[in-house]
């Protein structure tokens, strides 16, 4: 059972349900969007049909070689992050690799696909892709400091730096950590309205100011990648939080169910709300966000 | 099964999914563009239909030229389109880019936009409510699934015919070349 072809099977599974289940997430926030705005809707399945449209369009743009690695950084980005996120409580089905001090692996590597995509973006001399850098580097210095704080709150609290040992602590104990330390996850959920980039944080590629930013010189293909990345980072940074602090999942229906839940707190929160200017979204992330995430250090270190 | 028949296949799938996935980038400078709103948000929800605004000539797929074109504006049109990714369509929106319209006898609109950009879909009135413009949609829609919309490969054929139309009227031609 231990062989690596095992392991590699396990690595192409997880990440195809990683697109197919970020992919519908998508195309549900679309649908629930256009109901909330009294509209029917695309179906559900509308993003697959666009990622099969992009794939299918042919791509005749050079501007320079980092233009071309860009996605690619990003997609390796997001199954990095895939790979070392836990997927399922007991880890049979879906062998990652875990180790000690992953939890500040993770801490990097989410960083590593945006700074690939300015890489990417610098390279095609837009003038709307260097804004949109600009303005996603400023918020990512904003979300990263809540974010690092309830996650060094954990370390503290816990006194370990693997995600495995956080999940045995709360199989342990019965309770999740959402409710033992949550301070810290009031700090999470706040920065991960930034992560994930819906409305009132959707400054970097705001479609109507910045002609969508970052990727406006990317069509066809290029934008797959990144559209399909972007799924598959989405459904790791989701199975992140619940492995944090909602326990994990014991089988997949659970993991969907708790992934979505949480999924509705940035996407409805964006559905109510208009765009923020940059500095407004900073000044956000270092108001409450920052001090719960002071709190949930102080408490970790004094209780 | 030979290499034809899987093709055809393959074809089959794309036009599909081309069909229900249509990104329009709305050149809105004429009086026209005023009908893209309603049609987008929530009274007529061209969203369902898988029909989206892309922010971008990259990312577009449908090119609505939404009412009259100004000898200025033909320029930038031009460059558009070339900058758009295989496959591509054009609407001409609106009766000024069939026959000139209002604007028949105007010194600085083009007449006829055939003559310069190769038209898909048209869609007439002046101005088409939101229902033609759907309506308009559909029938690209159909034209996709058979796989009839070439009007890119037709300009890419009579590229000689159009810039010669398009250097008429545009007597400075400093553009940039475009190996689509």
């Amino acid at each position: 059972m231990d062989s690596i072809w095992y392991k590699i099977l396990g690595a192409v599974v997880s990440f195809i349900v990683a697109f197919i289940v970020g992919m519908t997430y998508m195309g549900l926030s679309r649908k629930i969007t256009a109901r909330v705005q009294n509209r029917k809707g695309p179906p559900f399945y509308q993003n697959f049909i666009d990622a099969m449209k992009l794939y299918s369009k042919s791509t005749a743009i050079h501007h320079g070689v980092m233009q071309h690695f860009g996605p690619a950084f990003i997609m390796v980005s997001s199954v990095m992050t895939l790979m070392i996120v836990p997927v399922l409580n007991d880890g049979r089905w879906f062998p990652n690799l875990n180790f000690q001090g992953d939890l500040i692996f993770l801490l990097y590597i989410m960083v590593f696909g945006p700074l690939g995509m300015a890489l990417g973006a610098g390279q095609t001399g837009n003038p709307n892709s260097a804004i949109g850098v600009t303005r996603g580097l400023s918020q990512m210095v904003g979300f990263e400091i809540p974010w690092v704080m309830a996650l060094v709150a954990l370390m503290v609290q816990f006194r370990t730096t693997s995600i495995v040992d956080l999940m045995d602590v709360q199989a342990q104990s019965g309770t999740w950590l959402m409710f033992t330390s949550p301070f810290a996850f009031i700090a999470a959920i706040l920065a991960m309205l930034g992560m994930f980039r819906y409305s009132p944080f959707d400054i970097v590629g705001a479609p109507t100011e910045l002609a969508s930013g970052p990727m406006s010189e990317n069509g066809g293909k290029y934008l797959f990648t990144m559209m399909s990345s972007g799924s598959v980072f989405a459904f790791a940074k989701l199975t992140l939080y619940v492995d944090l602090f909602m326990g994990g999942a014991d089988n997949l229906i659970v993991l969907v169910l708790k992934t979505f839940a949480i999924y509705l707190i940035p996407m409805l929160y964006g559905v109510v709300s208009p765009r923020y200017r940059t500095e407004q979204a900073i000044r956000y992330f270092w108001g409450w966000p920052t001090f719960f995430g002071l709190m949930a250090i102080l408490y970790a270190v004094f209780f | 099964m030979n290499d034809r028949n899987s093709q055809k296949i393959v074809d089959i799938i794309q036009n599909w999914s081309r069909k229900h996935s249509i990104w329009v980038l709305a050149y809105g400078t004429g009086c026209g563009a005023i009908e893209i709103p309603p049609t987008m948000t929530s009274r007529y929800d061209a969203e369902r239909l898988g029909v989206r605004g892309a922010a971008t000539p990259r990312q577009a797929d449908v090119l609505l030229i939404t009412g009259y074109l100004t000898t200025k504006t033909l320029k930038r049109v031009i460059r558009v389109y070339e900058q758009m990714q295989d496959p591509k369509y054009v609407i001409g929106f609106g009766s000024c880019t069939i026959n000139g319209g209002m604007y028949y006898d105007s010194y600085n609109t083009i007449k006829v936009l055939d003559k310069y950009l190769p038209v898909d879909v048209y869609i007439n009135g002046c101005m088409p409510r939101p229902e033609s413009v759907l309506s308009g949609f559909g029938k690209l829609q159909e034209l996709i699934a058979d796989g009839k919309a070439n009007g890119a490969q037709k300009y890419k054929d009579n590229l000689e015919w159009y810039r010669e139309n398009q250097k008429k009227i545009i007597p400075n031609w400093v553009m940039p070349d475009y190996n689509w």
